[in-house]
């Protein structure tokens, strides 16, 4: 028994770290509608420069989780006015293949300047160590990178729904046209948005740096789990991107551990039973079109 | 709203498609006549076939090129005017990590570039395929940076030369030492795939063999960075040793989370195949204490930290095993040429089979005719807690005699 309490804390604090990197993926699509495949290359650039901070400017991690994602912010204004901006108006497909080529420039420039073998970085002084509860035990870096990334969700839920900005950058997605009419203007509203999803892919980033090997390809295998969350979750919505974070999280510790074999294809599993179910995702809007 | 959700469901099974795709894709290149016979073309040109530009780049990749060509000044200054071979060219292409690709290009090496040998090929599938590419244009091939040991058995031949290690050899060395120094209870973790799956059957027979059992050999799904849960199971039942057979990026996964798990400390870690390099990309401290199997070390002795200065001073980083085999191999290649006074590769081969070698790379070194490896004397290493200057990571905590690291030869060969 407390070997299956262990698994699910485990699938638990990986599941809140799937459900923050997948959050700025679904706040990407469920604004502008562009399913941004370089999600992944971003929250390899979040761990990059966390660690190049580290080495060359002795900025640490406590302060990178503010710096990075705010040059992330930086980079993902530049991505929406240079690039994406252009192809807003067609067919999705078009940015997806953007940035899916935008993905193998970045990937590529990274390992130029900084190899493939990855760069080194320390789990942050006070996080640690384990915390032993009987026989169950848990990292506390993990417990702080799951209880991180679920304040950073329910904030980001809080201001998507609470808040004017949140409120006028729904109205914009849902008619943008009927919002024009309203004095508002929408296409200023765009480009922040972007450069919001994009530092939230840095910030995962960050919280993944202390922890997993930080190499040019670490987001190209994480970017395929990724989708499965938002695809699972309903594309494009929070609250679903929250809950399948964590969902796929449980799915891959009980696997791993009563079936290591077939650990990642029970993700896929489940991704295709959801798909099958509600094809729009456990949260999606099936509206009458 | 929801014609733009469908179209998202449906992107991404484009991009699945497309990845799929461009994985499959691989380079074609048709067959063609092949040449030979001792310096027609007046020239000796080396095929230095790696990756270039993936997980294996660091290890040897572009940096090996530079070792060699270390190894050509060596030839040249060694024979001045007397030299068989007296203009060498190196050549040097990416096989990205793919046998389709490994063997279209070695195909177009040994045909269109007229390379006279093939060197490196890490990544066991890419190293077979060239193997049978280099029987059947009877060309010379020395394969350095993949595990296999079915380049020495089952898919031996006559001109392939298996140089630097190999996976019974890590085995030997690693698991068979731990295991004697008490080391007796053993959970295995490895990557779902052949290097890995060979690695854990290698390392398992080596446990027993020394008195030792393996509780649980666990599969890891491949690539992973989520090794949380397989840490903990590999902490159940109470092991002395956990070992990991991971290698790149997913090694430094496991050694980083293992170090955040609470068997750090409890349990010993040993790690099956590891390079200078992953070391330095993870920093020392993360893996202190870990105990390996290495070919060769850079700092081992004067004769190694000269030939690594060289190295240094053109590429700004310390040689793994690695590129000093690259160089072993290519000097060992252009001195059998200057005995055989041609570079007909049947002639290089006599030269080659038998040769007991003592560079800077092979101690003890003799290419055996039996099956093509090339034994030398290995070493069981241990990361250092500290290093006292950069690239010095490690300690030699003991030589392994050549005899003792190769066993036999592998009676699954046949050179035919």
């Amino acid at each position: 028994m407390s070997a299956f309490i262990q698994y699910t804390l485990q699938g638990l604090a990986a599941g809140g770290f799937y459900a923050l990197s997948a959050l700025g993926l679904a706040v990407i699509f469920g604004v502008l509608g562009v399913v941004n495949f370089s999600h992944g290359a971003c929250y390899m650039l979040g761990a990059v420069i966390s660690a190049v901070l580290l080495a060359e400017l002795g900025i640490g991690f406590w302060a990178a989780l503010v710096v990075v994602p705010i040059v992330m912010f930086g980079f993902g204004v530049l991505m929406e006015r240079l690039f994406v901006r252009w192809l807003l108006a067609l067919d999705p497909l078009y940015n997806f293949l953007l940035t899916f080529g935008l993905t193998l420039i970045i990937v590529e420039a990274v390992k130029q300047r900084y190899g493939v073998s990855g760069l080194p970085y320390e789990i942050p002084a006070g996080l640690g160590g384990q915390v032993t509860v009987g026989s169950v035990n848990l990292s506390v870096y993990a417990i702080f990178a799951c209880v991180f990334s679920v304040v950073v969700c329910l904030a980001v839920g809080l201001l998507m729904t609470r808040t004017r900005i949140g409120m006028i950058v729904r109205a914009s997605t849902e008619n943008a046209d009927r919002t024009r009419a309203f004095g508002i203007n929408v296409t200023r509203w765009v480009t922040p948005v972007f450069g919001f999803g994009i530092a939230l892919a840095g910030l995962a980033g960050v919280l993944a740096a202390p922890t997993r090997a930080i190499t040019a390809e670490m987001g190209s295998n994480f970017i395929i789990i990724l989708f499965a969350v938002v695809v699972i979750g309903g594309l494009g919505s929070i609250l679903g991107a929250v809950v399948a974070g964590f969902l796929v999280g449980l799915v891959e510790a009980y696997g791993v551990a009563y079936a290591p074999a077939y650990a990642q294809i029970v993700i896929f599993v489940l991704m295709a039973a959801v798909i099958l179910v509600r094809p729009s995702g456990l949260f999606g809007r099936e509206e009458v079109a | 709203m929801r014609s733009r959700t469908n179209t998202g469901v449906s992107a991404v099974a484009i991009a699945a498609t497309a990845s799929l795709a461009l994985a499959a894709c691989g380079g074609a290149g048709g067959p063609q006549a092949s040449s030979s016979g001792g310096l027609t073309d007046d020239k000796i040109v080396i095929g230095l076939l790696n990756d270039q530009s993936g997980v294996y780049k660091d290890l040897s990749g572009p940096n090996s090129k530079v070792a060699i060509e270390l190894a050509i000044a060596d030839y040249k200054a060694k024979h001045g005017d007397k030299a068989v071979a007296k203009n060498i060219e190196v050549v040097a292409t990416d096989h990205q990590n793919k046998a389709d690709v490994a063997n279209s290009k070695a195909q177009e090496m040994y045909d269109r570039q007229k390379a006279d040998i093939i060197l490196d090929v890490p990544n066991s599938a890419a190293a077979l395929a060239v193997a049978t590419q280099a029987k059947n244009k009877k060309k010379l091939y020395i394969n350095i940076g993949a595990g296999t040991t079915a380049l020495t058995g089952a898919s031996c031949n006559k001109y392939t030369f298996h140089w630097a290690y190999n996976t019974a050899v890590l085995a030997r060395g690693t698991a068979g030492t731990i295991t004697k120094e008490g080391g007796k209870k053993w959970n295995i973790v490895y990557p779902d795939y052949a290097f890995g799956q060979d690695m854990n059957k290698s390392f398992t027979a080596e446990i027993e063999k020394a008195g030792g059992t393996v509780g649980q050999s666990i599969a890891s799904p491949f690539p992973s960075d989520n090794f949380a849960t397989f840490i903990t199971k590999a902490g159940e039942g109470d092991p002395d040793v956990v070992g990991s057979m991971h290698a790149g990026g997913d090694l430094i996964n496991f050694v980083k989370q293992f170090n955040q798990s609470p068997l750090k400390g409890q349990v010993e870690l040993a790690v099956g195949l590891m390079f200078i390099t992953d070391i330095h990309s993870l920093g020392v401290d993360q893996f202190a204490g870990t105990q390996f199997t290495d070919a060769w070390y850079w700092n081992f002795d004067e004769q190694n930290k000269k030939w690594a200065d060289r190295f240094t001073e053109k590429t700004n980083t310390r040689p793994s095993f690695a590129h000093a085999a690259n160089y072993s191999a290519a000097m060992n290649y252009l001195e059998a040429v200057q005995e055989a006074g041609t570079d007909d590769a049947d002639a290089v081969v006599a030269k080659l089979e038998g040769k007991k070698i003592n560079d800077v790379f092979l101690r003890n070194g003799e290419i055996r005719k039996g099956d093509h490896a090339v034994t030398h004397d290995v070493y069981l290493a241990k990361v250092k807690s500290s290093a006292p200057e950069e690239w010095d990571y490690e300690e030699i905590v003991k030589t392994i005699p050549a005899a003792e690291g190769y066993g036999e030869a592998n009676p699954a060969c046949n050179l035919g």
